[in-house]
């Protein structure tokens, strides 16, 4: 578990991830709140289908792939969280539209 | 933004910051493009909006980022941060997207300032949900604020993994444990270096960093074996000193770090030769003193070019600015000479000990070639033990003609977590040196575009005309 040191004052922010309302602060990207809330994983792999969360959280991994707002394959680590985004586990291959 | 630039210069760490401040002061005009939301890069990631305000946690050398980064927004340059740049060719076209938005913009020269990152550590496990890059755990501490809590065991070797260690002792949550796999047989390469590195500021600090967390976390050295086990989670660590008896920790989190390489993939996709660097065991663009690369126009200045450090990394920044403007016509080359002196006076009192690092902390060979169990590349699920298997069945001569086989390095990452570990794989199975092997053929885009994005560039009425029918 991430947890947040006690001199971070940010402001909350309001998201879904999987369609369950959760909140992160302002200057997190998507990675670290999903981290701050507990969540070591963000998708299954499309070779085996195993539990991935993100490693490097710099952009060179691409193993924190989430959907974002309807569009797959986003790097978690380097969209800044905004209010009211919704994120999703990406299972698997990103699918056809997303 | 315009389309075109005197120079544009790809990431806002410390090199890219210094090229534009000192571009700029010439008269350039200079576009910055980085990928992070604001300028840092990963060295000083978050340095103007760290939550973290007491200045003792991330220590003085972080904070040395502020003057940089203060310097650079004083200096002007055009800044556009949260750009990814997927392409780079020799005609010195800069191909980005900024929120979905794709564009391209034409450069006089381009000074890439595309950094390091931390070196693959494929060990059994590493791609466990609760393991992390020890680099990954120190960027969500100075962006967010964020520290792992529970059994955290810290794995590796480098002056990163002590210094990371340090800031983690220095927030009140440091790892319950430190494995050093830092390979014992190096002190003696190590050790002709060590009156030079004793000599340098660095050493001092380097020391008392490393007596501050020895006197808060156990460590374990010598460690020659490393694996990580859990059903969907990292829960255990087994390590092996030797031929002594394997030890197993129970964890919540492991975070992995063996030191850093030059991000290869833009410098590569846009042509620009590589060499094997042996001290550090990795490849590198070859650049020359001005941080000219192998084609005209394209700089390339920091750890990209080779690692040595945040400090050097500025002065390096600052040179290939100061080259660039001079290949423009913008200052004289007696101007650049004269302006260059001092900065090559400090780059060559901030290289010194560089030797001792290389040497000490060259991550051993086992660590870098991926065990039999370990994902070699995370992406397309290769394991060590099929690609030494592929490479001796088949004769695979290089890592190129592995993709045709095993998919390794054509995935998402491209190559990024993989390339030096199937580069040195292949070298040991056929027994010659990883120069012979070469590395992936890289090419753009560098980053993943969608349909979508690309055709979101503005079109000429000339190349609408191109495509249309009747």
């Amino acid at each position: 578990m991430f947890r947040r040191l006690h001199e971070v004052a940010r402001p909350v922010l309001r998201f879904r991830l999987d369609g369950e309302p959760v909140e992160g602060r302002e200057g997190d990207s998507v990675a670290a709140a999903l981290l701050a809330l507990g969540r070591d994983a963000c998708r299954e792999t499309a070779v085996s289908g195993a539990a991935r969360g993100g490693y490097c959280m710099m952009g060179v991994c691409f193993d924190c792939l989430v959907v974002i707002d309807g569009t797959g394959n986003r790097q978690a680590c380097l969209v800044p969280l905004r209010e009211g985004m919704s994120v999703e586990t990406q299972h698997g291959r990103r699918e056809p539209g997303r | 933004m315009s389309d075109e630039y005197d120079i544009v210069i790809i990431g806002a760490g410390p090199a890219g910051m210094s090229a534009a401040t000192a571009a700029v002061a010439q008269g350039a005009s200079v576009l910055l493009l980085d990928e992070g939301a604001g300028p840092g890069g990963q060295i000083y990631r978050a340095v103007t909006t760290t939550p973290l305000t007491d200045r003792a946690v991330l220590g003085p050398d972080y904070w040395k980022g502020a003057a940089i980064a203060t310097a650079f927004a004083a200096a002007g340059a055009t800044y556009q941060p949260g750009a990814t740049v997927w392409h780079l060719d020799a005609e010195r076209r800069v191909g980005f997207s900024v929120d979905g938005q794709a564009r391209l913009v034409q450069a006089g020269q381009v000074v890439m300032a595309t950094g390091a990152q931390e070196r693959p550590f494929p060990v059994a496990g590493w791609t466990l949900p609760g393991v992390l890059s020890a680099g990954a755990a120190q960027t969500l501490l100075k962006a967010q604020g964020l520290a792992a809590t529970g059994r955290v065991v810290l794995a590796g070797c480098g002056p990163l993994l002590w210094l990371f260690a340090a800031q983690s002792v220095a927030a009140g949550l440091p790892p319950s444990l430190i494995l050093d796999t830092t390979p014992r047989s190096n002190w003696g390469r190590a050790l002709p270096h060590l009156p030079s590195f004793l000599a340098t500021p660095y050493a001092r600090k380097g020391l008392a960093l490393m007596a501050r967390v020895r006197r808060a976390v156990p460590i374990v050295s010598g460690v020659t074996e490393l694996a990580i086990e859990g059903e969907v989670h990292a829960e255990r660590v087994v390590y092996r000193r030797g031929i002594r008896a394997p030890v197993t920790v129970p964890v919540d989190h492991v975070l992995l770090h063996q030191g850093v390489t030059p991000n290869l993939n833009l410098p590569a996709a846009a042509g620009c030769a590589l060499d094997w660097n042996e001290a550090q065991a990795c490849f590198q663009p070859r650049t020359d003193e001005w941080g000219a690369t192998s084609l005209p126009g394209l700089f390339l200045a920091g750890d990209g070019a080779g690692i040595a450090g945040a400090e050097t990394a500025a002065s390096r920044g600052a040179l290939a600015g100061l080259a660039a403007a001079a290949a423009l016509g913008r200052l004289s080359e007696t101007a650049r000479d004269r302006l260059a002196a001092p900065m090559r006076a400090r780059l060559t009192r901030q290289m010194r000990g560089r030797a001792f690092l290389d040497a000490l902390y060259r991550p051993a060979t086992a660590f870098r070639r991926a065990a039999e169990e370990a994902l070699a590349c995370r992406c397309e699920e290769v394991t060590g033990r099929m690609l030494r298997e592929t490479a001796e069945r088949l004769q695979v001569s290089g890592p190129n003609q592995m993709k045709t086989f095993l998919r390794c390095g054509m995935g998402p990452c491209q190559g990024r977590l993989c390339g030096l570990t199937v580069t040195e794989a292949i070298a040991q199975a056929r027994g010659v040196s990883p120069v012979e092997v070469g590395y992936y053929r890289l090419r753009s885009p560098v980053k993943p575009l969608t349909v979508a994005e690309f055709a979101s560039l503005p079109n000429t009425e000339e190349e609408r005309l191109a495509v249309e029918r009747g």
